[in-house]
């Protein structure tokens, strides 16, 4: 299966660097970052392009684009893999859009698209009769999407209470932990490497409220945006508070939570108790899954990192080798 | 609660038979030997007895298919329970006049508060421990708790929905 990656990132390089090791039947044959690009129908040299980024910075060939890998390169899957807009979900979006357009299957860790455009891009997959997969926009390594679609297929979900964002949990970990204050917490995870120099977007809640947009989508029968989530951060809370509820075998965890029959979509600290399934350590990701038929079902793993990315990511390209493009599909 | 039976073998048993059945706890029974004269052959009993929340009705009903008569039915004590975290300028707003809106309301009260003030400046934290007679008048009451967080800038932290 030929696949063509935008996006040499973290994400991206991570990506290349599984291909490359693994035999998994995965032919790259377009790559693209923000400056160039290169194609080859045959297949390129996933070692040389590598090297080519390390050494000058970009990949390829700087008079081609992304956008022209999209519309003129040879591939079944594009991966599209560039840096998210939660605002207005660019360029993934077009890109995303083309290629589901040209009839191509698509595999993507980009939020942005995905949450802003989930309506528009599922009837345009569903209408060329191509896949859309984004595993790797929640969770990280957790393969909730898959758990959500197939998994836990006929049941009915009732709540998913998710703890969706590394870095909030890192920080309050250490601020019930050490007794950190917020800002010495946040301080830490910063030169751990856990938080971005702006943190506003991962402290405010709005991260984890943009995976929740996309879990809602896929299990809700309503589509929902952003706007509807009602979004509190954490960075309002005093280790005081994580304290008083460690009093009383508590503690206080950034949970993003949606409840289709109550209308409720929200992301905001809660008061859990100490053996609770959702209080993991550090920057560890957690969902639990409420269903009619499966009860409750929690899942745990990293959230972040460039591997377990990648894991999903390939995760999403091997099913649809196997279950579209591989011994599932019928041969003329 | 005050229950009247037939003063007869098997009526108290008969009587109390429904409390279990509805998953009630008797805290206490107290026989009223000296009414007996004024109500000639009836006995008055007053029962103090624990009840998951909303089987008051069910209850009810089961002692008076046995025949048996209620008199009164006392105060309902507040059984449900909820702790959250407030954190804001709590005092410079008004603590009393926060916990008074909750126990105001006649179903609902604080019941416990513990609070840290680390410095004049700073923002306070406290647990508030509310307690209700059932599910709809804590939700009230939580929503009146929300009303004021917002009013009065405070950060509520609450335990997860709870999911039947």
């Amino acid at each position: 299966m030929k696949v063509a990656i935008l996006g040499m990132g973290s994400v991206g390089k991570g990506l290349m660097q599984v291909i490359s090791e693994r035999d998994l039947g995965l032919v790259v044959t377009a790559v693209a970052d923000s400056r160039s690009a290169i194609m080859d129908r045959d297949g390129i040299s996933i070692d040389e392009v590598l090297e080519a980024k390390r050494l000058r910075g970009y990949c390829g060939d700087t008079s081609l684009s992304a956008m022209d890998v999209v519309t003129k390169g040879t591939y079944d899957v594009l991966v599209e893999v560039t840096p998210t807009n939660a605002l207005t979900g660019e360029p993934g979006l077009s890109h995303i859009l083309a290629a589901l357009d040209r009839g191509r299957h698509v595999v993507t860790s980009n939020k942005g698209p995905i949450a802003r455009e989930y309506e528009r891009l599922r009837r345009c997959a569903a209408e060329k009769g191509v896949l859309l997969r984004y595993e790797a926009t929640v969770g990280g390594a957790i393969p909730i999407i898959h758990t959500l679609e197939q998994g836990l297929a006929g049941n009915r979900v009732l709540a998913i209470f998710g703890v969706l964002n590394g870095t909030c949990n890192y920080i309050l970990c250490r601020m019930a932990a050490e007794g950190l204050s917020y800002e010495q917490a946040l301080l830490e995870a910063r030169e751990m490497g856990y938080a971005e120099a702006d943190p506003t977007y991962d402290v405010k809640g709005i991260d984890p409220a943009i995976k929740l947009v996309i879990l809602a989508n896929t299990f809700w029968k309503k589509p929902v945006q952003l706007e509807d989530v009602e979004v509190t951060g954490i960075d309002m809370l005093t280790n005081d508070a994580l304290r008083l509820a460690e009093e009383q075998d508590c503690t206080i965890r950034l949970i993003a939570e949606a409840i289709p029959d109550r209308g409720i979509l929200r992301v905001a600290p809660r008061l859990l108790p100490l053996s609770h399934p959702l209080v993991v350590d550090g920057t560890l990701n957690a969902i639990t899954i409420e269903t009619d038929m499966a009860g409750e079902i929690t899942l745990i793993g990293k959230g972040a990192g460039s591997v377990e990315t990648a894991s999903a990511i390939i995760g999403d390209l091997l099913y649809i080798r196997d279950f579209h493009e591989g011994r599932h599909k019928k041969t003329p | 609660m005050k229950l009247e039976m037939r003063d007869a073998p098997g009526q108290l048993v008969a009587a109390l038979r429904p409390i279990s059945e509805v998953g009630g706890n008797i805290i206490a029974v107290i026989h009223q030997r000296d009414e007996k004269a004024t109500k000639g052959d009836t006995l008055s009993v007053q029962i103090v007895l624990e009840l998951p929340d909303q089987r008051l009705s069910d209850l009810v009903r089961l002692i008076r298919e046995q025949g048996v008569n209620i008199q009164r039915i006392g105060h309902e004590r507040l059984l449900y329970e909820k702790t959250v975290i407030v954190i804001g300028h709590l005092i410079h707003t008004d603590l009393g006049d926060t916990v008074d809106r909750i126990d105001r309301t006649g179903f609902a009260e604080v019941t416990g508060l513990n609070i840290c003030m680390p410095a004049i400046t700073q923002v306070s934290s406290a647990r508030l421990v509310v307690k209700a007679v059932n599910r709809q008048d804590m939700e009230q009451a939580m929503d009146i708790l929300r009303g004021v967080s917002k009013e009065k800038n405070f950060l509520l932290v609450e335990p997860l929905e709870e999911i039947e």
